[in-house]
């Protein structure tokens, strides 16, 4: 009986070492929501969406940075989106086991783990420092190129998991291979792919480093993508870094607003893989 | 016609290296000619030197052991092996006269002429009308109608058309594993292909699904050139017309079936399907 007893001791161990450890990064997590909710909850105002930041000492919202961080993210999805699921089908449906397909999946890790700042400072090189001026093209571009390695990895993960069986039955039916993607292969992996987009947009919607380095800030209301424009995630870091009480407000409300929306994406993310789950 | 006809027969039998199939079965002509075959799984040699005869409106089982190279001589017949980088097959496979193995082919009229079965069902993830449509569709230009009548039509030749009328947008990956099978088969004979290769089409279904497909089989057998590979002797002594055993990667023995299960010429053949061995 001895062994058992040593069995189940060492089984409390374990899991009383594992509840501790969920417990610790919980714990950070829920009190970071409970001081973004605190804060935030209270500067919330209709004014957030119907006015633009005001200067210090006068009441203001954040409509310029709503719609400037939405339409940086739309403009990056849409560019990061077909590019990163084109090359996630290269590497697994044509270089799967490539020399270059090594290659390409090796960079593109490297990529995904790559400093954002780093990406900042990349397009600023090559896009700002030759306009000479901050815009939103930066600013999405850059967004982009932090999205596109998320993209290339979760579309070769997914379309990795459609057995070759199915493949192996389209192509003996006749089908070249181009269609087999598209119409068998795509289908059978789109919950996945489609998730890994939503989890990308998530990402760059709150980066902050890229966009210090290409599109700034702007303090007015812009549409102008060539110009400077306002974003969620720059005004809150120059909010809360100000001595303005009322800036700070608007901070912690774009904070709130910020983590509300990648809450929102995620969920949706799993409500949507679930969903189409169901359909197998 | 008979001249041809003898001829193809005689080829097919100095190809099998043995004597004739026995008088129970009729003779007809051969649609495949299988010689000289080989084939290297990158350095690996899986099958040597096979040559055998398929017939038209006939069904021809191979049986084995796991790893004979039943499957491997299934899979270059409609050239599925080369989606694999690696995989090499030599010799000549003759369709009604042409080498199917000679470069320059398009592959994908050859498959479509050619229809496959593999061992697990694989319903693609669309409805069960697209599912047959499908194959239909990647060749041929139809109005609606006439392609719903051919869709009604596969799906009743593979009887499943009365299990699935009412639920034609539903998806197909909602069915049992025999009515998945049974679609594939449908989908399969939908693009009308002049072959039918099945891969242990029953291997993986219960003993009542099985049977559907065996029936099934027989059924189909009056409109095509079968090739079956089964691990189930019962099956290939039930199901089919020729035999032919395989061993480490060579034709033993092949033959009429009722010849290969009562009077084996091969002593390995005898062992195997008294169960000595396998």
């Amino acid at each position: 009986m001895r062994i058992y007893a040593r069995r189940r001791l060492s089984n409390y161990l374990v899991v009383g070492l594992s509840l501790c450890a969920t417990a610790f990064g919980l714990l950070f997590l829920v009190f970071v929501l409970g001081t973004l909710l605190i804060n935030g909850v209270g500067a919330l105002s209709p004014t957030l969406i119907t006015q633009s930041t005001p200067p210090p000492g006068s009441a203001g919202g954040l409509l310029n940075a709503i719609f400037g961080s939405l339409a940086m993210t739309l403009i990056a999805t849409l560019i990061g989106t077909p590019t990163g699921i084109l090359a996630g089908t290269f590497l697994a449906e044509y270089a799967h086991n490539s020399r270059l397909g090594e290659i390409v999946r090796f960079i593109n890790d490297i990529l995904l783990s790559a400093p954002s700042i780093i990406v900042g400072l990349f397009v600023s090189a090559i896009l700002v420092v030759p306009m000479g001026h901050f815009s939103a093209w930066a600013g999405s571009v850059a967004l982009a190129i932090i999205m596109i390695p998320v993209v290339v990895r979760t579309t070769e993960d997914m379309l990795n998991l459609v057995p070759n069986a199915l493949r192996e039955a389209a192509a003996a039916l006749g089908s070249p291979k181009w269609k087999i993607i598209v119409t068998v292969t795509y289908r059978s992996a789109v919950q996945g792919m489609l998730t890994g987009v939503l989890l990308a947009v998530a990402r760059i919607s709150g980066e902050t480093a890229p966009l210090l380095f290409t599109v700034l800030n702007n303090q007015f209301w812009s549409t102008n993508l060539n110009s400077q424009m306002a974003n969620l995630p720059v005004v809150i870091f120059q909010f809360a870094m100000s001595p303005y009480a009322d800036w700070q407000v608007l901070a912690w409300a774009g904070a709130l607003m910020i983590t509300a929306a990648i809450l929102l994406l995620n969920i949706g993310a799993r409500m949507f893989a679930s969903w189409s789950g169901l359909e197998k | 016609m008979s001249v041809s006809l003898a001829r193809s027969m005689s080829t097919a039998f100095e190809a099998s290296g043995q004597n004739g199939p026995g008088t129970a079965v009729n003779p007809s002509p051969a649609k495949v000619q299988i010689r000289n075959v080989g084939f290297h799984y990158g350095k690996f040699q899986a099958l040597k030197d096979v040559s055998l005869a398929l017939h038209d409106r006939r069904v021809t089982a191979f049986i084995g052991p796991s790893g004979c190279g039943k499957s491997t001589l299934l899979r270059i017949l409609n050239r599925i092996y080369e989606l694999y980088p690696g995989q090499v097959a030599t010799g000549e496979v003759l369709v009604d006269g042409q080498n199917i193995l000679a470069p320059g082919l398009d592959l994908n009229l050859v498959r479509a002429k050619i229809g496959m079965v593999f061992q697990k069902p694989t319903p693609f993830p669309m409805s069960i009308y697209d599912n047959i449509a499908f194959g239909i569709r990647l060749y041929e230009r139809l109005p609606k109608s006439v392609l719903d009548d051919r869709v009604e039509s596969a799906l009743q030749r593979a009887a499943l058309w009365n299990e699935v009328k009412d639920k034609l947008r539903q998806s197909g990956l909602g069915l049992s594993g025999g009515q998945q099978q049974r679609l594939c088969i449908a989908r399969a004979i939908a693009v009308r292909p002049e072959i039918l290769l099945l891969d242990e089409p029953a291997s993986a279904l219960d003993p009542i699904s099985t049977q559907r497909i065996e029936e099934l089989i027989a059924e189909l057998k009056s409109d095509y050139c079968i090739a079956i590979v089964t691990h189930n002797m019962q099956q290939a002594a039930r199901s089919s017309d020729f035999t032919a055993f395989m061993y480490l990667g060579e034709l033993v023995e092949f033959d009429a079936t009722e010849k290969i299960f009562t009077h084996p010429t091969e002593r390995r053949t005898e062992d195997y399907i008294t169960g000595r061995f396998g």
